[in-house]
């Protein structure tokens, strides 16, 4: 705990992340921005050379395609649902008193429309099995989010609201477990190319209660889901900053997407952490990116 | 009912398998017969509640579900430990 709460406190006093008050939600100093937006062209100069198609949604997605992704079932303690305030006159009146009064104001509050995004992916899959089958050889995608988990804590590499950059492949099983097989190599490589040790293992989703530690075990022994993993608040307790997921056919059979032969269509995904890779980063290399080692500098500004 | 008959009639009932419970032999694999993940584990509560008992956390695997054969074996270990206990 010393430790982190000194990364954090290093993290702020550098100017490097701005405390809001809350646990998990900071601000960016602009060196800490740069450093995510050239990690960020590094991992274009890394990629495959097939073309993905660019997809940008916001940070909020549908709150019925949150429902129907199922996301409930396995995570209902990390999610955030937006609420508005959708009374009258005199609710409002009500709404005032109760905050002045420094009651619990939010009871009146509605369900909007949007849930904020949980990972990247989730908005893309509805999208893609509305536009039908997909053509011969399926699908590449390009994501990057702010995603949100309500998790508060002091680690720095465990933000409630932070970016996730995504790759997404969406067709037949083989196209799939190849991608996921190409970006496992990919990915150790590009994090060896900026100074920072790695290793890879398998892992599973923090599920939630005894059914999510089933799940959980399931997952494991089918190899699902591999982190790379790299030291950042701790040597002893590494952080997953890049995951590998094999999702088999859950978001095909649950949105219909559908191969060019009429397929269910099987789903896998890269994503990078980006804050969490750019506090790898700040923790091996200094605070100061003016002091990276030459290589670094090169790979990242070269 | 034996215990094996009624994991036969909770896995028809909660497995929702693609093939009919009473055409698989006991030791069939019920996860290449199409039980899925959240099947299981919906299977795994209805068990629990049925016979009364706990699958403790290293039982919560795929081995422990992968047959009706292997989930009566672990059921029966654990009514003895569960009603000893």
């Amino acid at each position: 705990m010393d430790m982190q709460t000194s990364l954090l406190d290093r993290l702020f006093s550098a100017g490097l992340l701005i405390d809001t008050g809350v646990d998990g939600l900071y601000g960016r100093g602009g060196a800490f921005e740069d450093v995510i937006a050239r990690f960020e062209a590094l991992i274009g100069k890394h990629a495959p050379e097939a073309t993905p198609e660019v997809i940008r949604f916001p940070p909020g997605m549908n709150r019925a395609h949150f429902e129907g992704s199922g996301y409930m079932k396995s995570f209902p303690q990390l999610a955030g649902t937006v609420h508005s305030f959708c009374g009258c006159e005199l609710d409002h009146m009500n709404l005032l008193e109760c905050i002045a009064e420094g009651g619990d104001w939010t009871e009146g509050q509605k369900a909007t429309d949007i849930v904020l995004t949980p990972a990247a992916c989730y908005p893309l899959y509805p999208t893609i099995a509305r536009r039908g089958p997909l053509s011969e050889g399926g699908g590449l995608y390009d994501l990057q989010s702010y995603c949100f988990r309500h998790e508060p804590s002091k680690d720095p590499a465990r933000m409630q609201l932070f970016r996730m950059r995504e790759f997404v492949r969406i067709g037949t099983p083989d196209e799939v477990m190849a991608f996921r097989e190409d970006w496992m190599a990919r990915g150790a490589k590009l994090i060896e190319a900026v100074g920072l040790d790695v290793e890879l293992d398998t892992a599973n989703d923090p599920f939630f209660g005894r059914a999510g530690k089933m799940m959980g075990n399931s997952q494991r022994e089918q190899k699902l889901k591999f982190e790379l993993l790299i030291p950042v608040t701790s040597t002893a307790n590494k952080t997953a900053c890049l995951s590998f997921n094999y999702h088999q056919d859950h978001f095909g059979s649950t949105w219909g997407l559908e191969t060019a032969d009429g397929e269910v269509a099987h789903t896998a995904c890269v994503g990078f952490g980006l804050e969490r890779i750019a506090l790898a980063l700040f923790a091996k290399h200094g605070l100061d990116t003016a002091d990276w080692p030459a290589p670094v500098r090169a790979a990242l500004w070269g | 009912m034996s215990a094996v008959e009624a994991i036969r009639s909770i896995v028809a009932k909660h497995g929702k398998l693609p093939v009919d419970v009473a055409t698989l032999q006991d030791d069939a694999d019920l996860y290449a017969a199409g039980l899925s993940s959240f099947a299981s584990v919906q299977l795994m509560l209805a068990i629990e509640e049925h016979f009364d008992i706990e699958f403790p956390e290293d039982r919560l695997n795929r081995k422990t579900f992968s047959s009706i054969k292997a989930i009566t074996e672990v059921v029966t270990e654990l009514s003895k430990d569960q009603q000893a206990a």
